[in-house]
């Protein structure tokens, strides 16, 4: 802490040459089995600066900040710190050298306080025993003075999301970083939310805190960065200053071609209803149902849109209509049949096709190989199953035309699908729900952690499947994707729909403030 | 145990149901709920007539029988809070036994605790290998360790007892060459023993309480002391301490322990040997109880111990309940086959109240299924004279399950406990 | 060729298993200054004479015989991700009252014999359906449970023995229920030996190995073939993904487990209705915790867990051969042990190895996976259930 202050706040941009880089990459490259995941990086970072790096989806951003963090080391290059070679052999030698990380997925214990997670691994003990009393007065003055707002008596599990990245931020400077590592910090974020982040990360330059941004999102790299450099591909390919870069150009530089965009729309609703909710509520643990009397209808050829910060009861909803969640309350129609009572298959069997939010957890067999993968969720339907058997030729077979027609690159129908890329495992649960026709899709952020190609791919099928006269419920946290692909929008808060948005006319800002619940009572007619 | 001294000593003035639900704080509901056990025990004494039920000697053998399955518990306690579910305490626990058979049996009760604790450990350390090291999961590596501690142990009895002329056998070590120490509370439980005269008052309540009082302070062996100790040694130990927090980090979630210098690994080594050496050392006491070792003398007591940790909740108060439970059931059955029948009654009364506390609720059919089940009991306990041995053997095993198919609802294991984790993979 | 290689890979971590295991006996056999060859000789040696090597040889198929269906009963429930600790209670109760019905009654052959075999399945798979029951609808971990009913169940089978089954005489110190009459005993296979040119052995080969067979082949099918088994499997992969593909994981746990202790049941009629057509105090014990063993070392599939059980019960011909030869007889016991703690690492490590080659055969995997951790097949053995249902309704 002493080293952040006496460090002398630059104001960002006159670093001189004479002070050495709080941070230098030179032809950092890092091999794993079969792949370069980084190749000839060079990083150079200000003290006292907000630093984005930015890059697609598996352009090797999070695999070089492993590499600062000790978590792996690089086959070949050096890491200078202040101007020093630095041999990072674990986190702890990173923590050491004043390097902190504030990872994509939160390290936290769910069951420890706010205390506990701060302090583990580095606690004050007094006779032994662990002095809590020393370690809530640290913990308190960080909040105070970087404005982090923690109570460090508060359990883990009872903390939304900002104040879960705050905990996390709170650790690292703990231990007396004076150089922050936030990786894709604002993807589970809502705008409001990235804005006080963004007013914590100029608390901690003013403080002469280093800070290193990798992100994929350009606004905000532009917004909150002082210096930014591109990766691609493994590779550094470019440094650029956010004032005078404009995002198409930051973008070309990323991609090395044109962005994908959703592509426009045209109208394609019918007047069929596919799926009614009337009432729908399931219970949750707590005192408040985790979801809350939801009345919303599908069409056929529609795109429903449901936004939210996610632990709204998203989850829980798509569980209610897949039947993997009882109803405490109200219905589910599929096209005029209540189907409330019928069990998963049943419904699957009815025409509900499903793109489970998370394809490890809930949509893939990983050990098992693509055709079983085929199988899954079809386990009663044909091509792969002729009576009680599985016909393992036409499995195969028609894996192999699934994995042709949407282009799942893999060696064959074989391969277990461990050894796919998250887009080609994604294209492939696509590929295999929509080769059972369904009526009704229902699908839980379909794009989530794939590629920008397989990104593009996708939003060009759902938008091909809703011409044909699909009804789509679709769940994401990429309100760029919500807003381009949807027909009608819904926000959920707490379990409720609070406002339903006509997404020609809305913008992310604005359906931020409904997902946060600024806009209550005001919501904007569709 | 110190907290059921200090209940049962407590006003005996029982309080409304709501009350006792819903008044005071946590301690203060353990507090009356038992007391409300002693007074539905002493009833169903008078009742059946059974004076075995609250006898200081049932008490003092439930106490004797609490502690291997109470160290067992502790020892999974340490292994699961840090992560690695520890089916082989059974294992250990056997390992345990014959070390302490063959230690004793050469430099006396010294001898047998460092022996049992040595080999516990020793198969606490294969169960790290395996499952940390290796990767192996944790049930199977556990299951496999229950197997091959059985041929262990085997063999070396084979190796070192058979044929020779020291008493021992195949199956069996010869006696330890000295007894371990044992206490008794001075004038209330020996010389005057106050509370043994009091016990055999036969009053309703007074004596019950005697009865238990004079059970858990007369006799009481040097491990039973070491034992009980050891639970606010480890709550200490795993809840105030660095080492504590870092521990059960590792069973929370080991990829952010990890991701601050925690030496995961390493902790998980450290806890399973622990873990290892406590079930060890509850085979001591097992041998301390019969004076040599013999084979299939744990009989089950380590999965039992496993069974008093989850009733425990995964908190050393909590497993000491279970142990004390599950010793009871134990010491009853071995102490008196007729008032095994007299639990039927205990069980009747319980179930029943358990009926109306689900019909309150509005769960009907747990209340229907309480209720019969209570039916059931009651007709067996008015029906049946005494049990066959081959019944009453297992009756701790049953109340185990029977336990925790009430109770297994409410429990929060550690969070990451029984996943292998391995570095790097995050 | 793939077919081959795979085959490979599937038989190298039992074979180093098997080779891990052989010299760290063979080191506890020279620790104790005996001489590990002659153990090996021992081990190799079947006798002089054809019948006395046939003799050998029946020994072993008939120890394989039970060894195998144990193993299958294990693995049945182990594809689907639920340890079937219970087998051992439930084919002591299955067995001894399989027993008792067999000596009640007078039927014509066959049918006594199918009577016999449907009461143990029936029993077996309710002792197991109470563990499937308690899971499902109290969260009660099936490890836990399952290690508590073999207790009850071996109180249980020592009750009915003592009382309301027992056939020998007060006072007899083996006590035994009353014989099977000989209706219910299972033909012999010896004429095989006299078609084949071998010399006829001393015992009996049971006939209950071509049940065995039969089973074996129904299950590999089922697994492997079917709807079901593909439900079965899929669970045991991945309790989430099933249960969102439209598995009822609740019916699931319960139809395998009937499953697994209908054939647990079996497990002690070789001996029954082959050799002692009674249950009693001496009954073989200990088959349900070595089918742990066999289905580990099989890797869960009905061809492996068909050698598993032949090698242990290669193993265990030699117990009293070994004593002979002045090694003690629990060197086998040792072997066993250490064979499946040294298979379980293989097998880990061959299953990481294999992963790690399909990633980098497409060279596309995203090399960190997401979660740092993964379950293993048992789960954890708290209250954690499959289906997600649980929670929500409470």
């Amino acid at each position: 802490m002493a080293e952040a202050a006496t460090g002398g706040a630059h104001p960002p941009g006159t670093a001189t040459g004479d002070v050495p880089y709080a941070v230098e990459l030179r032809g950092i490259t890092k091999r794993f089995p079969g792949v370069v995941a980084n190749r000839d990086i060079q990083l150079r970072v200000r003290r006292g600066e907000v630093h984005a790096i930015v890059g697609e989806n598996g352009a090797g951003k999070s695999t070089l900040m492993k590499t600062l963090y000790g978590m792996h080391r690089p086959d070949e290059g050096t890491i200078l710190l202040d101007g020093r070679e630095a041999t990072l052999r674990s986190p702890s030698d990173a923590i050491a050298a004043g390097i902190g990380m504030v990872h994509q997925h939160f390290m936290l214990a769910d069951n420890f306080t706010v205390l506990e997670n701060v302090v583990l691994g580095s606690e004050p003990t007094r006779g032994g025993r662990l002095d809590r009393a020393t370690a809530r007065r640290r913990i308190t003055e960080l909040s105070d003075r970087y404005a982090l707002n923690l109570d460090p008596d508060v359990l883990v599990e009872e903390l939304g999301v900002g104040d879960r990245q705050r905990v996390e931020i709170a650790k690292v400077l703990y231990r007396g970083a004076t150089t922050l590592i936030l990786d894709e910090p604002t993807a589970v974020l809502v705008p409001q939310e990235v804005d006080e982040l963004f007013g914590n990360l100029a608390e901690l330059t003013r403080e002469g805190l280093t800070v290193i941004f990798i992100s994929h999102k350009l606004d905000e790299v532009r917004k909150v960065a002082d210096s930014i450099t591109v990766i691609r591909r493994g590779t550094t390919v470019g440094t650029a200053d956010p004032r005078t870069t404009t995002a198409r150009q930051l973008a070309e530089l990323m991609v090395g071609s044109e962005l994908p965009t959703p592509g426009a729309r045209s109208a394609t609703v019918r007047d069929v209803p596919v799926l009614r909710l009337r009432g729908l509520t399931v219970a949750s643990q707590g005192s408040r149902p985790a979801v809350d009397d939801v009345s919303l209808l599908v069409r056929e050829g529609e795109v429903v849109g449901i936004a939210g910060v996610e632990g709204n009861g998203q989850a829980e909803l798509v569980d209610a209509i897949m039947g993997l969640r009882p109803l405490a309350d109200g219905s589910v129609e599929l096209g005029d049949q209540d189907i409330a009572d019928w069990s998963t298959r049943a419904r699957r069997e009815a025409g509900v096709g499903f793109i489970p939010e998370d394809r490890h957890r809930q949509g893939m067999l990983l050990d098992a190989p693509l055709w079983e993968n085929r199988i899954l969720g079809h386990q009663t339907r044909p091509p792969a199953v002729k009576g009680l058997f599985i016909d393992r030729r036409a499995a195969r077979a028609d894996t192999e035309r699934i994995m042709e027609e949407y282009d799942v690159r893999a060696p064959g129908p074989d391969t277990p699908a461990v050894a796919l890329s998250g887009g080609n495992q994604q294209k492939l649960i696509v590929g295999r729900e929509m080769s059972a026709s369904p009526r009704l899709l229902v699908a839980a952020h379909p794009t989530r952690g794939v590629d920008v190609g397989a990104q593009a791919a996708i939003w060009e099928l759902l938008n091909t499947a809703r011409a044909e006269g699909l009804g789509i419920l679709l769940i994401s946290a990429d309100l760029d994707e919500l807003i381009s692909l949807s027909d009608t929008l819904h926000v959920m808060l707490r379990g409720r729909l609070v406002a339903t948005l006509d997404p020609t006319a809305v913008t992310p800002e604005q359906l931020g403030g409904h997902m946060t619940g600024a806009h209550d009572g005001a919501a904007g007619a569709a | 145990m110190s907290t059921a001294t200090t209940a049962a000593t407590s006003a005996p003035n029982r309080g409304p149901l709501t009350e006792l639900l819903l008044g005071g704080g946590k301690a203060r509901r353990i507090t009356w709920g038992l007391v409300g056990l002693m007074l539905l025990m002493s009833v169903v004494r008078i009742v059946s007539g059974e004076q075995a039920l609250t006898s200081s000697s049932t008490f003092a053998t439930a106490l004797l029988l609490a502690v291997p399955i109470g160290l067992a518990a502790l020892g999974g306690l340490f292994s699961e809070r840090a992560g690695v579910v520890n089916i082989g305490l059974e294992g250990m626990m056997i390992l345990g036994t014959w070390g302490a058979g063959y230690a004793g049996y050469q430099w006396g009760w010294v001898g047998a605790i460092v022996g049992g604790i040595v080999l516990g450990a020793a198969g606490g350390l294969l169960h790290a290998i395996a499952t940390v090291s290796f990767g192996v999961d944790h049930v199977v590596s556990g299951v496999a360790i229950n197997i091959l501690a059985g041929g262990i142990v085997r063999f070396l009895s084979e190796l070192v007892y058979a044929g020779s002329d020291v008493g021992g056998g195949v199956t069996q070590s010869p006696a330890l060459s000295s007894r371990p120490p044992s206490f008794s509370l001075p004038v209330l439980s020996s010389g005057p023993d106050l509370l043994g005269d009091l016990q055999d008052t036969d009053w309703f309540l007074v004596s019950d309480v005697a009865g238990l009082l004079r059970g858990l302070t007369s006799g009481v062996g040097i491990l039973t002391l070491i034992a009980i100790l050891l639970i606010p040694i480890t709550y200490l130990v795993l809840w105030r301490t660095a080492f504590g927090l870092r521990l059960r980090s590792c069973g929370e979630n080991p990829a952010a322990a990890d991701s601050l210098g925690v030496p995961v690994y390493r902790m998980k080594y450290i806890a399973v040997v622990i873990s290892g050496g406590l079930a060890g050392l509850g085979g001591v006491a097992l041998v301390f109880v019969a004076n040599i070792y013999k084979e299939g003398q744990t009989g089950g007591r380590g999965f039992i111990g496993l069974a008093a940790l989850i009733f425990g909740n995964w908190r050393p108060g909590g497993l000491a309940a279970g142990a004390g439970l599950f010793g009871f059931a134990d010491g009853l059955q071995l102490r008196s086959r007729t008032a095994v029948v007299a639990l039927l009654l205990l069980l009747a009364v319980l179930l029943l109240a358990v009926a109306v506390f689900q019909t309150t609720r509005g769960k009907y059919v747990q209340a229907v299924v309480a209720a019969a089940f209570a039916g059931l009991s009651l007709v067996g306990f008015l029906t049946i004279e005494e049990l066959p041995t081959g019944i009453v053997s297992f009756t701790p095993h049953l109340i185990t399950l029977l336990v925790l198919s009430l109770a297994s609802q409410r429990l929060r294991m550690p969070k990451a406990d029984g996943l292998v984790y391995r570095r790097g993979d995050h | 060729m793939t077919a081959l290689r795979r085959l490979g890979s599937a038989l190298l971590a039992p074979a180093m298993a098997v080779v891990v295991a052989v010299v760290i006996t063979a080191l506890v056999i020279l620790a104790i200054g005996e001489n590990p060859g002659t153990a090996l000789q021992v081990l190799l040696d079947f006798g002089d004479t054809p019948a006395q090597q046939t003799q050998s040889i029946v020994v072993i198929l008939n120890r394989a015989v039970p060894l195998f269906l144990s193993g299958l009963a294990v693995a049945v429930a182990f594809r689907m991700g639920l340890f079937n600790i219970g087998v051992e209670g439930q084919y002591r109760m299955a067995t001894v009252l399989a027993a008792g019905a067999g000596a009640a009654v007078a039927l014509p052959g066959p049918l006594h014999v199918l009577l016999i075999i449907v009461v143990a399945m029936a029993v077996g798979a309710l002792w197991a359906g109470i563990v499937a029951v308690l899971k499902v609808t109290r969260g009660v971990s099936e490890v836990i449970s399952s290690i508590m009913l073999n207790f009850i169940a071996l109180g249980t089978a020592s009750w009915l023995l003592t009382g309301p089954l027992r056939g020998s005489e007060e006072g007899a110190a083996i006590i035994t229920t009353t014989d099977i009459p000989e209706s219910g005993w299972f033909p012999d296979l010896n004429g095989l030996f006299g078609v084949v040119g071998l010399a006829q052995p001393r015992s009996e080969l049971y006939g209950f190995l071509l049940v065995a067979v039969v089973v074996g082949v129904v299950v590999a099918v089922v697994l492997t073939r079917t709807r079901f088994g593909f439900d079965l499997r899929a669970t045991g992969m991945s309790p989430s993904a099933a249960t969102a593909s439209g598995v009822d994981a609740r019916r699931m746990v319960i139809k395998t487990m009937l499953i697994s202790g209908g054939i647990a049941g079996l497990i002690g009629l070789p001996d029954l209705l082959g050799d002692t057509r009674h249950f009693g105090t001496e009954f073989t014990a200990g088959l349900g915790f070595l089918g742990i063993a066999v289905a580990l070392l099989g890797r869960g599939s009905p061809t492996g867990i068909a050698f598993a059980a032949l090698l242990f019960a290669f193993l265990d011909r030699a117990a009293v051969p070994l004593q002979f030869a002045d090694i003690p007889a629990s060197v086998v016991t040792i072997i066993q042990g250490t064979i499946v703690l040294a298979v379980v690492i293989a097998n880990e490590l061959a299953r990481q190895l294999n992963r790690r080659r399909a990633e980098r055969g497409s060279g596309q995997g995203d090399p960190p996976a997401d979660d740092g951790t993964s379950a293993g097949p048992g789960g954890p053995v708290g209250t954690r259930i499959t289906d997600d249902r649980q929670e929500a309704g409470r």
